[in-house]
């Protein structure tokens, strides 16, 4: 009796390993997820819509290259700790171990920043992270890729700018700066108070503890402090109190600019009528009438194998970026086969090549589908950015409207403080830089 | 019939006074120690002593901390988390600022810097007691991951907040492997816990417990309560502020001061409830439960469940599955996994004649 059971049992793992080796080749992608605690509402749809792209991928191109893709989730509760175990217990799985680390977390991605280099693991940090590893030069395993918080920043002021009436407008201006105290949350500071030398505005730094559910002390002193135009740069549900607050303390939601962490469905809604008029950034825009997303649809919500539990939150701003998640992943992983070769798994480093050199124009924007949804990109080995352009979308109660082109970042200031910060860190590590010239 | 004390004489003060007094214990303890020294590492994977058995080490050491204050001494503490940033940061500053700082001195430094940190919010236990004290060390919580985050020094004026641990060194050899900083957390946590043990077990220790027991009669006697009070903050905050800075070089490597938040108190209080009050024993095996029970479940939920639920299904139900045995656990034995393993030692001992 226990043969026989050794034996069946033996025969369907055999039979297991037979139907996954049916697949030529699978590029194993790990998701250090979150879908429980403060920030869960916002990585179910994050997660969701970039789990649906990589779906849809699947089953309407067979994977990519003929290389089918396959991700496994790992809850982090968004809890650094629990992001190391994640990123530990991901790395060495599928057949050439992950292909990239990105934890959509600026905590874990300090904490695992120094180990990705060690394990060659591109660590791929899309709209957040440490933005002085924009210099690749000094972090060539590190992507902050379609803008950082300090390109970001920039926008911001340009948008106010343009509100303003020009940017000679900003002089003598108040601008409150409401901010998640943490490390995301910091890493706005010194780059505002550069912008405010520049403009001649001054900077009014207000810190929310995490999570930010009680933000009453702040708004009163906004209301004693009058500045002109507030920046909401925080994350998950300190987003729609900060907008409920405001309404109650008697601050026009007109004048509060979110930043892209601060401009999803899951910020407004719940705050309800108050958030008319509410602007923030985005990197991509809300909207479920790009082809790509109806291509989700049809090949992945119509075979009923759709992720996201709240169906109606396809087309949101998060569940867009989940999507940008997808795309930028993907065409890394097609430009590293364009030199690699198709058809087999490529290592941590073929992908980081892959990432370097990615070129996604807008000809290539319109032929994923994407044209408008997110900006045009180009990473090089100096400049891991690639893009740096964000538009601005305001809540009309129902639903964004995008109110701006793509706006470029302040390059002549950012770029010079992201190398000088690098710079830094390269000496307190000793690392000496890439000589970007002699890269190919 | 193997755990059996018949026979064993105890012929001096000494043997008599061991911490293990009967051999099959002391055996046991050597074994134990002599695997987690020697096979563990060889058969271990990388996976595991980096982001399992590491972690955990740290957490016990961090649980002990806090069980000498609240088990031993019963001066309940939500600031430990606090305490383990003092001891990272103040670490760090050390070897940062100070050249040819020794790893193993600047690890005792964080250590100390805790403790007076430690003693400082322990005045207030002068004055108030049970949960009246918990909101005061509560205000140590929050107080000093502010003070973190507000005083740029502390972070060496980094853009974030954020520091980097870095390399650990001692006498020249670079700790950078994971078995490595696996056996180096292992030697300070054992050296650790053996102070430990014995500190409860001396004068010091009785003090502590009479304290707990009924601070006016220990007062009767004799006890000088403001001493006794201050001391079980200092040393426990002693142990919490190492077991931050291994945290911080051994563990996560990149730390923010808001990750040592309200939670990880709080997961460090449970750690002791779950795992013991006033044992050192206990101190290990909550930490062991808290930080793998999660762990274990992330990795077998979705295994169980599969495609049928969906993800974010599957991370809600890990939290209740967690809570749940939590619960269970209390209700078994609300005195934690270590009176488990007492009481099943008594059955041992009576084995196979029970009266």
């Amino acid at each position: 009796m226990k043969l026989k059971q050794t034996v069946v049992l033996g025969a369907a793992i055999a039979g297991m390993l037979g139907s996954a080796a049916a697949w030529s080749a699978e590029q194993f992608i790990g998701l250090p997820s979150y879908r429980v605690g403060p920030y869960g509402a916002n990585g179910a749809s994050l997660f969701g819509g970039w789990i649906d792209y990589m779906q849809m991928i699947n089953e309407r191109d067979g994977g990519v290259g003929g290389v089918k893709l396959v991700w496994e989730e790992c809850e982090t509760e968004y809890n650094n700790a629990r992001g190391v175990e994640c990123y530990e217990r991901l790395k060495n799985k599928g057949e050439t171990g992950n292909s990239a680390f990105q934890p959509v977390s600026t905590g874990i991605t300090y904490s695992v920043i120094d180990k990705v280099a060690e394990d060659k693991i591109p660590l791929v940090t899309i709209g957040y992270g440490r933005t002085d590893a924009a210099d690749g030069s000094v972090f060539p395993w590190v992507f902050p890729l379609v803008t950082t918080y300090w390109s970001q920043a920039s926008t911001i002021v340009k948008y106010i700018g343009q509100k303003a009436g020009g940017m000679d407008k900003l002089k003598g201006k108040r601008i409150g700066l409401l901010y998640h105290d943490s490390a995301y949350g910091k890493e706005s500071h010194a780059i505002m108070d550069a912008l405010a030398a520049k403009h001649g505005f001054e900077v009014l730094k207000i810190a929310v503890a995490h999570p930010g559910n009680e933000q009453q002390a702040q708004w009163l002193q906004i209301r004693k402090e009058r500045p002109d135009y507030v920046v909401l740069w925080g994350w998950g549900v300190m987003n729609s109190t900060a907008i409920k607050t405001a309404a109650k303390t008697g601050y026009k939601a007109d004048n509060i600019v979110g930043v892209w962490w601060s401009g999803s469905e899951e910020d407004v809604i719940p705050a309800g009528n108050v958030a008319k008029g509410y602007t923030a950034a985005g990197f991509n825009v809300a909207g479920a009438d790009y082809p790509v997303i109806k291509d989700i649809e049809s090949n992945v919500y119509a075979k009923g194998h759709g992720n996201m539990e709240k169906k109606d939150l396809v087309g949101s701003v998060l569940y867009n970026r989940g999507v940008v998640h997808g795309i930028i992943m993907v065409e890394a992983l097609r430009t590293a086969q364009a030199k690699f070769g198709e058809g087999k798994a490529l290592t941590g480093e073929q992908v980081r090549w892959g990432f370097e050199h990615l070129n996604i124009d807008a000809a290539r924007l319109k032929t994923l589908g994407a044209e408008g949804f997110l900006p045009d990109l180009k990473v090089t080995c100096s400049d891991h950015e690639g893009a740096g352009k964000v538009k601005f979308q305001t809540w009309d109660g129902a639903k964004w409207n995008v109110v701006t082109d793509w706006i470029e970042a302040d390059r002549e200031v950012v770029r010079p403080m992201i190398e000088a910060s690098a710079a830094a860190y390269a000496k307190e590590k000793g690392i000496t830089p890439r000589d970007c010239s002699k890269e190919m | 019939m193997l755990y059996r004390e018949a026979g064993q004489f105890k012929t001096s003060y000494e043997a008599d006074q061991q911490i293990f007094p009967i051999a099959q214990d002391r055996i046991g303890i050597l074994l134990l120690i002599g695997v987690f020294a020697l096979v563990v590492p060889m058969i271990a994977s990388e996976y595991w002593l980096k982001a399992i058995i590491t972690p955990v080490l740290i957490f016990s050491l961090a649980a002990l901390g806090l069980n000498i204050l609240t088990g031993y001494a019963g001066q309940l503490s939500l600031g430990s988390a606090a305490f383990m940033a003092v001891g990272a940061f103040g670490a760090y500053n050390f070897i940062l600022r100070i050249d040819g700082m020794p790893f193993i001195l600047a690890l005792i430094l964080g250590g100390v810097c805790a403790a007076l940190v430690g003693i400082l919010f322990g005045l207030p236990s002068l004055r108030i007691k049970g949960f009246y004290l918990a909101v005061a060390t509560l205000a140590a919580q929050f107080f000093i991951v502010w003070v973190l985050v507000k005083v740029e020094w502390f972070s060496n004026y980094s853009s974030s907040g954020v520091i980097t641990a870095q390399d650990i060194v001692i006498l020249g050899y670079t700790f950078a492997s994971p078995e490595s900083k696996y056996l180096l957390t292992l030697a300070i946590v054992v050296v650790m816990a053996l102070l430990a043990k014995n500190m409860v077990r001396s004068t010091t220790g009785r003090m502590w417990m009479a304290v707990r027991d009924m601070d006016v009669a220990a007062e009767v006697i004799g006890i000088r309560l403001m001493r006794t009070k201050l001391l079980a903050f200092a040393v426990s905050s002693f142990y919490c502020g190492v077991a931050g800075a291994l945290y911080a070089y051994a563990y996560i490597g990149t730390v923010e001061p808001e990750g040592f938040n309200l939670d990880l108190s709080f997961k460090i209080l449970f750690m002791i409830i779950i795992g013991g009050v006033g044992s050192i024993m206990g101190s290990f095996l909550g930490a062991a439960f808290i930080v793998l029970l999660p762990i274990f479940l992330d990795n077998f939920v979705p295994v169980v469940l599969g495609d049928l639920v969906s993800a974010s299904f599957v991370s809600n139900l890990q939290l209740i599955v967690f809570g749940g045995l939590i619960i269970f656990f209390l209700i078994v034995e609300p005195h934690g996994l270590a009176r488990l393993w007492q009481i099943g030692k008594e059955k041992l001992r009576l084995w196979p004649f029970p009266h």
